[in-house]
């Protein structure tokens, strides 16, 4: 059975679709967010929700409400830190990194963008963002890349996110492709994957937003392309602050149509 | 033995490839997206991982000698031959929530990969957790330094194939991509066929 189109059909559906790309497309050189400046600053007291510190090699779980800043800052040199997040209320809705660059136009995340989840509604906003270096692409670590480093103690971050995961309910079938935040991946003109190591420096940080009620878990494992692949990287710091005010005009609310109306099936799910 | 399937436009298909089976897919008329995700026939919760693969062959595309990486690490299939060029494996499938974020509301509701995943996976005990990123067999989505990434026009001529080898028993899951808001297939969903062989 082939379903036949017709040539007008097909004319008005490419033209659909060349406006959307050129639009899609024009954002990185049209609204060019500034990093955040390093070091990051202190955040006010008051608005700490928790603060904690996730020892090299470890993972954590963490709820976050709608509104609520998730602050990750590395204690020492920089290294990768894995991410994965589910929808608090149906863990069947949760990040989809596909959609997240596809949408977006771009595998460039960094501050003004925002993470999408598998039903198109937006479940993280890139808020504050020093090096604007992650990678959606490539994963974290796994037993077989650890493993060539000769040291059984060395942690990775499949299993950590296994085990995260069991400690929110879930389990293997729960598991997504992971955010490598901090990890300098790009494609170069070849298609091969390289690690650009100039785009982090110790000291960067970011600040994501949470758009939903979600349940996260962050692994604290080196990125398996980094050149200290294996060593125990320092300590995460990983800070909660509370919800504040989100102005009409913010950033990652307003940047793309697409964000736009991401953030409108948002508020359709919320009735 | 030969088994051809032959999969008509915008529909699912499943079928299990045997370990040291050939499994061939083929874009019959040209610029046809396919939607494919392989599933461990013993246990299900080990799945083909696009991250895994990508990370393992150290490139962005799938072509000949690609090893399509389950999440434990282990290889399903090893890419033996690809008249194409190059495939996706990092634009996920559509979904009828994605399409109105990326093409609009109106959108909402034309058919879509997940859906077909979804009642697919079905017949098997599975439900939309078990998506995971898909390969899009036959779907140019170029990649570029600065990270921009766009659905081109697909680079696929009519009877173009890729063909792998079932390094363990593989449960193929198939979504004939029904996409008409973007070039992925040439506005004009086709038919498309699997031959199994071995």
């Amino acid at each position: 059975m082939h379903i036949h189109r017709t040539p007008e059909q097909i004319a008005a559906d490419r033209q659909r679709y060349e406006e959307h790309q050129r639009i899609g497309l024009e954002f990185s050189p049209k609204t060019p967010p500034t990093p955040s400046p390093r070091p990051a600053p202190m955040p006010n007291a008051e608005s700490v929700a928790m603060t904690r510190s996730v020892p090299g090699g470890w993972y954590t779980t963490q709820h976050l409400a709608k509104g609520e800043v998730l602050r990750l800052l590395p204690q020492g040199p920089v290294s990768a830190v894995a991410l994965a997040a589910w929808s608090a209320t149906d863990t069947t809705e949760r990040m989809n990194l596909p959609d997240t660059v596809k949408l977006q136009w771009t595998t460039d995340l960094k501050k003004g963008r925002v993470i999408f989840s598998d039903m198109g509604r937006v479940m993280l906003s890139i808020v504050e963002d020093s090096c604007g270096a992650h990678d959606a692409l490539t994963g974290g670590s796994t037993p077989a890349t650890v493993a060539q480093y000769g040291d059984p103690t060395l942690r990775n971050t499949r299993d950590n996110m296994v085990l995260a995961a069991a400690k929110l309910g879930l389990d293997r079938r729960d598991l997504m492709p992971v955010l490598n935040v901090f990890a300098p991946v790009r494609v170069d003109g070849e298609g091969k994957f390289e690690w650009r190591d100039g785009m982090i420096s110790d000291g960067d940080w970011v600040e994501l937003r949470a758009e939903m009620d979600l349940v996260i878990a962050l692994s604290n494992c080196p990125h398996p392309m980094d050149p200290r692949a294996g060593e125990v990287p320092a300590p995460l710091e990983v800070t909660k602050i509370k919800a504040g005010p989100v102005p009409p005009d913010d950033l990652c609310r307003t940047a793309t149509p697409e964000a736009q109306r991401g953030f409108e099936n948002n508020a359709k799910a919320e009735g | 033995m030969e088994q051809t399937f032959d999969i008509p436009a915008q529909k699912p298909w499943s079928g299990i490839v045997k370990k040291g089976q050939t499994i061939r897919i083929e874009d019959t008329f040209g610029q046809q997206a396919i939607d494919t995700i392989f599933y461990c026939a013993d246990d299900y919760t080990e799945r083909y991982s696009s991250q895994d693969t990508l990370r393992a062959q150290g490139s962005a595309y799938i072509t000949t000698g690609s090893n399509i990486m389950s999440c434990e690490g282990r290889v399903m299939l090893s890419v033996l031959a690809d008249t194409s060029g190059r495939h996706d494996t990092s634009a996920g499938c559509c979904s009828c929530e994605s399409n109105t974020v990326r093409f609009g509301h109106d959108t909402l509701y034309q058919h879509a990969c997940r859906e077909n995943f979804i009642l697919e996976l079905g017949r098997y005990g599975m439900t939309k957790r078990d998506i995971v990123a898909n390969i899009n067999f036959f779907m140019n989505v170029p990649i570029s330094a600065n990270g921009a990434m766009t659905v081109d026009d697909g680079i696929s001529a009519p009877g173009d194939h890729v063909e792998m080898l079932a390094h363990m028993d593989v449960l193929c899951v198939i979504s004939n991509c029904p996409q008409i808001n973007n070039p992925c297939n040439g506005f004009d969903p086709t038919p498309i066929r699997v031959v199994i062989k071995g």
